[in-house]
């Protein structure tokens, strides 16, 4: 058949640049802003919760990326938008260099089982009112890809893939524990053998003895199956221990991101220096030698961020350029080109940002 | 045999469940905590008199030898030719005006009663569910034009409609069953609705989202089965408004025509009789009061049971003996278990 | 003396499927100017513990004793608890925007909490002394932000005004039930270096309960792990996380992640915490003891002194020599288990071995 191909098809084409053997994800540039309506008859548009402005990053396959920020960077937000729940204002998402950005639902089926996700909260995340097993059968159903006896014998074999009595298939979520809840969560996901989960903050409701029990499970599946994950945690240490490469969200945007090892023994960006000091350590004599960076004040609203470099305000490095420009996202002098810093001042080797805390206290 | 060796009999200490609780469903703890409620009980009891009361019309109309719609002006009405009490002459429960056994009467209007109530009641449900699940979940102009049409449907005058259709198509069973059900759905729309709004935004629709589930699987595979509790009580507290509405219309004149035996129509004719023949007026509104009210009794404990917040927490053998139940606040029971 | 003293303290509540034995024998002291941190994760009985100290368990059997400045908290009366709760004692709790009233002024609700316990402030006295404390506590601008209703402010300084409020009567004890679980790293920094601040400026001492062993290693003077209503092991900071004695200490250690094992296992504790309906025998983590022996499934070992000094206290059968992780006392352990496990503790060991998430921390 021969032709042109049309605008939109040929948009999805996978470009050469695109379809590096190792990429699966590729995130170009996305925004995601939620108007805030007028109370007026009309209801305009007064503002915009700007609660993601301007993210590139890619996931390689099977590889992981940590996401690492606190309330209101945007993480959960950028995730839905990834995983096509939420429709993004502008920006690219490219899946196995397709273009998957705002598809409609029906062109986005396919995509859907190669991008799953796994949720934060294990008792909100599972139909109080239908059993278990119909729940992990879920994407089966919906798929079209097995019914019945298959069905079934397909459900139990997850459910004792994650660690699950596979004879509980008849029960219902509340007579499962919380860690147990969150396996369930992971079968559902694991169904149709996505290439990609998204686990959004999925350990943070967790027992600490559980904790460990899951993130085994999710690295054992990473290995059995290939997966990539999208893991997004607020715990340093967590996200460390899961992760192949970090970034690190404030606001909306990313400050920094690179290798794991590269951003917790390197950290350049005074944000991920607090954050790594401010992180609890479960060492009495780690915590007491360490000096705490302590911010000053609280994260400011999305919806009026802070000019320029929008952490500017309770950094204690920042100058007068850091509130007039915003600085990009590059690798800074010294650094290997995979961890890029977004700031006009980064910390240096040695530097103490305890000690500029302190002077600007004064 | 220690008890723990025994606990690991089964598959796997893995796969042992935090709670005690065995594979219960929401409507068997509902059932559990049901049975444990007087009143609802007694609702129940109540409840199924009416409907063998019902049943079994025709076995009381040829036992006792009188059709519902057959007068016996000769042993059933007086030298007046006014109804004769209850126990003459067989009538167990006196006559009416024409002289037909009030009783006989009273039991068939018990089948138009019910049917009504659960017929309406059965539309209204199923088509107010569909509108409110449809209008709350897809929200925008749909949810905008629906809710609208639900709220004038509910700021219509219900009796002048009825009036009207009745003038002009002539008062019938069919007639009743359209207006009752047609006023009814609406107030379910409109609660489905809300619930709907609100369940929307729970993290499982999400998860049926990202899983690619069309939106109509998700709210008849999802959403349903979180509404169908609240919406089970909400039809049990509407059949005895259908019942008495039922009763109002006929009574009015303008619902189910005479000479078939309806509670309300006995007493639309009764009115001018309580001087003369207190148990003309008396039973049938005994029947119509005991009937809604046993509905309405029903649907609160129902709703009682469906809410744990309300549930008592007693102790087994406190309980036995009878002393006075100690309400411990669920959530402190709770709160000791998960932390 | 001690400022808080708890001896033997049980609580129980009767449900419709079964007792809840919450709390099953806890004792403990609080000094003054100290902190001591409870850590436990679902089902220890942490928090009951703290509202039984507060009277905030209605419906609760209660037994044992809580002596505060020689009042035993357990059984005194409603209006005298009224009296020292606040003053005396005084809470914060994990959520600070279901503890505040939503539609009262922040300055509101502490200058009626001072006056409702001293009625010769004034009106104007109170403000001045909430305006004072919201500056204290680190809020910008508190003569403004006195007037503020709590959904003004953001989570941390929503915490911020719960703790000005607590000490709003200058306390001697301070109750924190996971006041920084809700709140993000770098905010948990800052109210936890409030709460040094003020225990050294004024003696306060503070009873943090908490999950997290990060805050706990941070804050904390004394730290008591709880498991099953009961304490498994209680000790000085140093102890709890260098010479550590109870396996569910060792458990909760070597399950979190942090810097030295990037990218290694994690070694988790297999199977969930018991239902406190149906508690297994004799030692209630024996279900899932990587160094469960015979005598652990018959018999609930009490809480007896390991280590040199006195205060390191452990409920565990295992020697009071293995302490830590160090090869000799994991030597000392391994061959203790080996003369101490039959049929009966081989059989729970092998199902924990066969858990799916057991990491070879199982000795066989």
């Amino acid at each position: 058949m021969t032709g042109a191909l049309s605008d939109k098809a040929a948009e999805a084409w996978p470009t050469e640049a695109s379809v590096a053997d190792d990429v699966l994800v590729r995130v170009d540039n996305l925004v995601k802003y939620f108007p805030v309506r007028g109370n007026g008859l009309v209801r305009r548009t007064v503002a915009n919760v700007q609660a993601v402005d301007g993210v590139s990053l890619t996931i390689p396959r099977g590889k992981t990326l940590g996401l690492v920020g606190e309330t209101g960077c945007g993480k959960s937000t950028l995730a839905r938008c990834i995983a096509g729940l939420i429709p993004a204002t502008s920006g690219k998402v490219y899946f196995e260099g397709k273009d998957i950005t705002n598809l409609r639902r029906r062109a986005m089926q396919p995509f859907r089982r190669e991008i799953q996700m796994i949720f934060q909260d294990p008792y909100g995340s599972l139909n109080p009112r239908r059993r278990v097993g119909a729940i992990i059968g879920d994407p089966f159903a919906v798929h079209k890809t097995a019914s019945g006896n298959e069905r079934k014998r397909a459900v139990q074999d997850l459910m004792e893939r994650v660690g699950l009595n596979p004879e509980h298939f008849n029960r219902y979520p509340a007579e499962f524990s919380g860690g147990q809840r969150q396996r369930i969560g992971v079968a559902r996901a694991l169904a149709l053998r996505p290439k990609l989960i998204i686990c959004d903050e999925p350990v943070s409701a967790l027992d600490v003895s559980i904790q460990a029990q899951v993130l085994n499970l999710l690295a054992d599946l990473q290995a059995d199956f290939g997966l990539s994950y999208l893991f997004i945690a607020h715990d340093l240490e967590v996200v460390r221990h899961v992760s192949d490469s970090v970034m690190v969200m404030y606001l909306g945007r990313v400050a920094e991101s690179g290798s794991g090892g590269q951003v917790y023994t390197k950290p350049r960006h005074p944000y991920t220096n607090a954050l790594l000091s401010a992180a609890p350590a479960a060492d009495p004599d780690a915590a007491a030698a360490r000096r705490r960076i302590i911010l000053t004040g609280d994260v400011p609203s999305p919806i009026h961020p802070p000019s320029g470099c929008r952490f500017h305000p309770r950094c204690p490095k920042a100058q007068e350029l850091c509130s007039e420009q915003e600085p990009p996202l590059e690798a800074k002098a010294g650094d290997p080109p995979a961890h890029l810093t977004a700031c006009h001042f980064p910390v240096e080797t040695g530097e103490n940002l305890a000690d500029a805390v302190s002077r600007r206290a004064r | 045999m220690s008890v723990t060796e025994i606990q690991f009999q089964t598959k796997g200490m893995e796969s042992a469940p935090v709670q005690v609780i065995e594979g219960r469903s929401q409507w068997q703890l509902t059932w559990r905590r049901l049975r444990h409620d007087k009143m609802a009980i007694a609702s129940i009891i109540v409840i199924l008199l009416v409907c063998a009361a019902a049943l079994i019309a025709p076995l009381v109309a040829t036992w006792t030898g009188h059709p519902p719609n057959q007068p016996f002006p000769n042993t059933g009405t007086n030298a007046f030719g006014n109804p004769v009490g209850p126990g003459t002459h067989h009538f167990l429960l006196g006559t009416d005006n024409l002289g037909r056994d009030l009783l006989v009467r009273i039991l068939y209007g018990a089948r138009i009663s019910l049917f009504v109530g659960l017929l309406t009641t059965a539309i209204a449900a199923v088509g107010g569910v569909s509108i409110g699940l449809v209008a709350g979940y897809f929200g925008g102009l749909i949810d905008t034009l629906l809710a609208r049409f639900v709220d004038a449907v509910l700021s219509f005058p219900v009796i002048v409609t009825a009036l009207a259709l009745a003038a002009v198509f002539g008062a019938s069973l069919q007639i009743v069953i359209g207006v009752i059900a047609f006023f009814s759905w609406a107030g379910i729309a409109r609660i489905v609705r809300g619930q709907t709004l609100s369940l929307k935004e729970k993290e499982y629709i999400e998860a049926a989202r990202s899983i690619g589930a069309n939106p109509w699987r998700i709210m008849f595979v999802d959403i349903l089965p979180n509404l169908l509790g609240p919406v089970l009580v909400l039809a049990t507290l509407y059949i005895p408004t259908a019942v008495s509405f039922e009763a109002t219309l006929s009574f009015l004149g303008i619902g189910i025509p005479l000479p078939t035996a309806s509670w309300g129509n006995i007493l639309n004719v009764a009115n001018d009789y309580y001087q003369v023949a207190w148990w003309y007026v008396v039973f049938p509104a005994a029947a119509l009061l005991m009937t809604t009210l046993a509905f309405n009794l029903l649907g609160d404990g129902i709703r009682d049971a469906m809410d744990p917040r309300t549930e008592r927490i007693f102790a087994g053998s406190q309980a036995k003996r009878g002393r006075r139940r100690r309400t411990v606040s669920p959530e402190i029971a709770v709160a000791a278990e998960g932390s | 003396m001690s400022l808080l003293e708890v001896t033997d303290l049980r609580v129980s509540f009767p449900t419709a499927d079964g007792v809840v034995q919450a709390v099953r024998g806890v004792s403990f002291a609080v000094e003054p100017g100290q902190t001591l941190g409870i850590v436990g994760e679902s089902g220890s009985g942490k928090t009951v513990l703290t509202q039984t100290l507060l009277g905030l368990t209605p419906g609760g059997q209660v037994s044992g004793t809580a002596l505060f400045n020689g009042v035993n908290l357990v059984d005194v009366p409603h209006q005298q608890m009224e009296r020292i709760r606040g003053a005396e004692i005084s809470v914060i709790f994990q959520d600070p925007l279901t503890s505040l009233h939503p539609m009262y002024k922040v300055g509101w609700q502490i200058s009626e909490m001072i006056r409702a316990h001293d009625k010769s402030v004034s009106k104007a006295q109170a403000t001045d002394r909430a305006v004072e404390l919201l500056g204290f506590v680190g809020i910008p601008r508190p003569r403004e932000r006195v007037h503020d209703y709590p959904h003004q402010f953001s989570g941390g300084m929503r915490q911020r005004v719960m703790i000005a409020m607590a000490i709003s009567l200058n306390p001697k004890l301070i109750i924190a039930d996971e006041p920084t679980t809700a709140l993000d790293a770098t905010v948990q920094a800052q109210i936890l270096d409030l709460l040094l601040r003020l225990q050294q400026d004024s003696d306060t001492a503070l009873l943090m309960i908490t999950h997290d062993l990060g805050v706990v290693a941070d804050i904390a003077d004394e730290v008591m792990v709880m498991y099953a209503g009961r304490a498994a092991e209680k000790a000085s900071k140093r102890d709890i996380f260098y010479d550590e004695h109870h396996p569910y200490t060792k458990g909760l250690l070597e399950s979190i992640p942090h810097s030295s094992a990037a990218g290694e296992r994690l070694i988790p504790i297999t199977g969930q915490p018991p239902s406190l309906i149906n508690l297994p025998s004799g030692c209630k983590f024996h279900p899932r003891c990587a160094y469960v022996m015979d005598r652990c499934i018959d018999e609930e070992p009490a809480l007896h002194a390991v280590g040199d000094a006195g205060a390191h206290r452990s409920a565990c059968w295992l020697p009071a020599a293995a302490l830590g992780s160090g090869a000799a006392a994991e030597d000392l352990r391994k061959r203790t288990v080996e003369e101490g496990r039959g049929a009966g503790a081989a059989r729970v060991a092998r199902t924990i071995a066969a858990a799916p998430e057991a990491e070879g921390s199982v000795i066989a």
